[in-house]
């Protein structure tokens, strides 16, 4: 059947292009050395990387409360999810690598301010219950998000995608969990849950992005299976999940013209603020500038670190060369 | 000048063992959290992930040694009421894992000597006549193992790497070692300890640890200081008299805990 | 070679970097194939290890493991598959279904 291919160029050949559209059709996992679109590779670095910087900059307001934490076990288990947050950042910007990017330009990128990352971590933590909400909500939406990209044309972010959909479901049971406990509890953790609740719901909404209608990239990215669902299917399969768990634990989400339609058994909600939205992304949030100097600070200290790892290394294979002269 | 402890350890006392626990569990769980404050600030990812593992495992065994010391202690108290619900005054770590965590310099220098001081005492622990805290010692062993092969490798990194590195190791090196003698000082609680067949003689455990040190020290191309006097080597922790950093410390960690006394998290 | 002239050049060439790139196989039980789990940065051999300890077997799961720098690794080009691959998938002689023996007959 298949005749040798020549060597893959970058320049989009209409009949590659074609044949890279029917492999998509087909099914099939595009990988790295495979022929692709220019377009493909760009979007996917965009997609790729703009994920990754979100979970290294996701560590930053939960990581506020690890000094913090109330019980030993609540520390532990907040510790072990920062770092796989880290980690999570880790298995993507790997795989970001390898369609031909270095780890260091896109870091670069991020601490410029020339990439972006999920809004959502532009929020303040203001309460140990931020932590808990958190996890049901932003690792909630999450799952919904990630659960679908496990499945997506690229196999390495496909592969990623199903490391870190195994590790994050125990994220939200956290999260939930000490949800669940502060709505049992006193009446100041009671109160200091749904406060948190009233804060994070909207901004997590948001997490799914623009409205369809508003989405430029997303036609594309479905019909190159990078992209599974719309934003505006994720968001109401995140809101009809999210409900009953909410009421579950006798909580009330900050939306008076929320309501049931029976017919698509649909949680219909009101109107979502995209003016806010739009602000935080272009930089204005509450803690935009704070996430960014963190990173900053975290690399420019860290330099001197790298610099002797590097060093050293050097040393070594120099002497090991000498050795064996 | 000497430092008086503000809780005193009675010698024949039940409570000998509940003291020595405590040293166990609050060196440890001190260690761990000024460990846990490089989350998602380290110098790179993987290193912000190494790091963060080290700090689980000491609380973890914070964790087993805090709940044994509440129930040889008999008064209903468990690991997180010992954690954080202890005055300064009653915690009983030593100094030198109180101390802010500085740069990645002084963060590694203090692991690494906390680290083999740590295999050293832990493996005697392990081969220890009290069968609940050998257990506790032979699982901790296990970690401490990692833990000092991996600040023995930075160690050597940092030493041996840039002239920086080597200078901001150097440095802590420096600073750190008059709070070094304290881990080794034996006082009447050692000494029970001792004769009941529970924990080795600190003296030997000093010169193991003091052997492995010199090794990688020098493999690091770093200088050791001279022995430090006694009456300017750090000491007190053990029975309370500690630095004023540790106060700063629990009142960001018990915090929470403490504004909403009797509630479950 | 002089130590000092060796640290001097190599400090010279220690600019900030992410580290090289590593590749990471794990072996989840004995006797079984060791398969790609991902790759991290590392500045040698040893952190490597360590690290891919951490990032890929801190949840258990993981009785060995191998570290091989991405720049060691010589991998088939997608291009060439038809010449490198398809001459395999047609000589069904290779395969044990191609043989007849009587019925009946077993261990063969």
């Amino acid at each position: 059947m298949t005749q040798s291919r020549p060597a893959p160029t970058s320049t989009d050949d209409p009949a590659k292009a074609a044949a890279f559209e029917a492999r998509i059709a087909a099914g099939e996992s595009i990988e790295p050395k495979d022929w692709m679109p220019e377009k493909y590779r760009r979007q996917l670095v965009r997609m790729m990387s703009q994920h990754a910087h979100s979970e290294v900059v996701g560590m930053l307001p939960e990581g506020n409360w690890i000094t913090r934490a109330p019980s030993l076990r609540r520390k532990i288990s907040l510790i072990a999810k920062v770092q796989d947050e880290a980690g999570h950042g880790l298995y993507i910007y790997c795989g970001t690598e390898t369609l031909g990017v270095d780890r260091a330009e896109l870091i670069q990128q991020l601490l410029d301010g020339r990439a972006k990352y999920s809004s959502i971590f532009n929020y303040p933590t203001l309460s140990w219950a931020d932590i808990g909400v958190i996890g049901w909500f932003v690792d909630g939406a999450a799952i919904v998000n990630q659960t679908i990209l496990a499945k997506a044309s690229y196999g390495p972010y496909a592969r990623a995608m199903v490391r870190v959909c195994k590790e994050e479901n125990f994220h939200k049971r956290q999260g939930y969990e000490i949800v669940a406990t502060l709505a049992n509890g006193t009446p100041a953790q009671q109160a200091m849950v749904q406060d948190a609740v009233n804060r994070w719901w909207w901004p997590s909404l948001m997490m799914f992005g623009p409205s369809d209608t508003d989405s430029p990239n997303t036609a594309e990215l479905i019909r190159w299976k990078v992209k599974r669902k719309t934003n505006d299917e994720l968001r109401q399969r995140f809101v009809n999940l999210t409900v009953p768990q909410a009421t579950a634990v006798k909580l009330t989400l900050p939306d008076p013209d929320m309501t049931y339609n029976a017919e698509t058994e649909n949680w219909e909600c009101g109107g979502i603020d995209w003016e806010e939205f739009h602000q935080v992304v272009r930089g204005n949030g509450p803690c935009n500038r704070e996430r960014l100097e963190a990173r900053n600070k975290a690399h420019d200290e860290g330099a001197w670190v790298r610099e002797a790892a590097s060093a050293y290394a050097a040393k070594q294979r120099a002497r090991q060369a000498s050795a064996a002269a | 000048m000497t430092s008086r402890s503000v809780v005193p350890a009675p010698r024949d006392s039940p409570n000998v063992l509940f003291e020595y626990l405590l040293r166990l569990g609050d060196d440890r769980l001190v260690l761990g959290h000024r460990l846990s404050e490089w989350c998602g600030h380290g110098p790179i990812l993987e290193e912000d992930i190494a790091t963060s593992n080290v700090a689980l495992d000491l609380l973890g065994q914070a964790t087993m040694f805090l709940r044994l010391a509440g129930q040889l202690e008999g008064k209903g108290r468990d690991e997180d009421a010992l954690a954080y619900f202890r005055e300064v005054v009653e915690f009983r770590n030593c100094q030198l894992v109180e101390l802010p965590k500085g740069d990645f310099a002084f963060t590694i220098a203090r692991q690494f000597l906390f680290d083999v001081h740590a295999v050293v005492l832990l493996d005697a622990l392990s081969r220890g006549t009290h069968v609940q805290l050998a257990a506790i010692a032979a699982k901790s062993l296990k970690e401490a193992k990692y833990h000092v092969r991996h600040s023995g490798e930075w160690m050597l990194k940092l030493g041996d790497g840039t002239e920086e590195s080597h200078r901001r190791l150097q440095r802590a090196v420096d600073d750190l070692w008059r709070f070094t003698p304290e881990i080794f000082a034996a006082d009447d609680v050692d000494r029970a300890m001792l004769e009941a067949g529970i924990a080795p003689d600190l003296a030997a455990v000093k010169a193991q640890w003091e052997a492995l040190v010199r090794e990688v020290t020098e493999r690091a191309t770093l200088t050791l200081p001279d022995d430090v006097p006694r009456a300017a080597s750090a000491r007190g922790g053990r029975t309370g008299a500690h630095t004023e950093h540790l106060g700063h410390m629990l009142a960001e960690m018990q915090i929470i805990a403490r504004s909403h006394p009797g509630a479950t998290w | 070679m002089n130590q000092d002239v060796v640290a001097e050049q190599t400090e010279a060439l220690a600019p900030d970097s992410q580290w090289p790139l590593w590749e990471v196989f794990t072996q989840s039980e004995q006797g079984a194939p060791h398969e790609h789990a991902g790759s991290l940065h590392a500045a040698d051999a040893e952190q490597a290890l360590q690290n891919a300890r951490d990032v890929y077997a801190r949840r258990g799961g993981v009785i060995s493991l191998w570290v091989v720098p991405a720049s060691a690794i010589t991998a088939s080009s997608p291009g060439e598959n038809g010449p490198f691959f398809d001459p395999g998938a047609d000589k069904a002689y290779r395969h044990p279904q191609f043989y007849k023996v009587p019925r009946g007959v077993r261990g063969v």
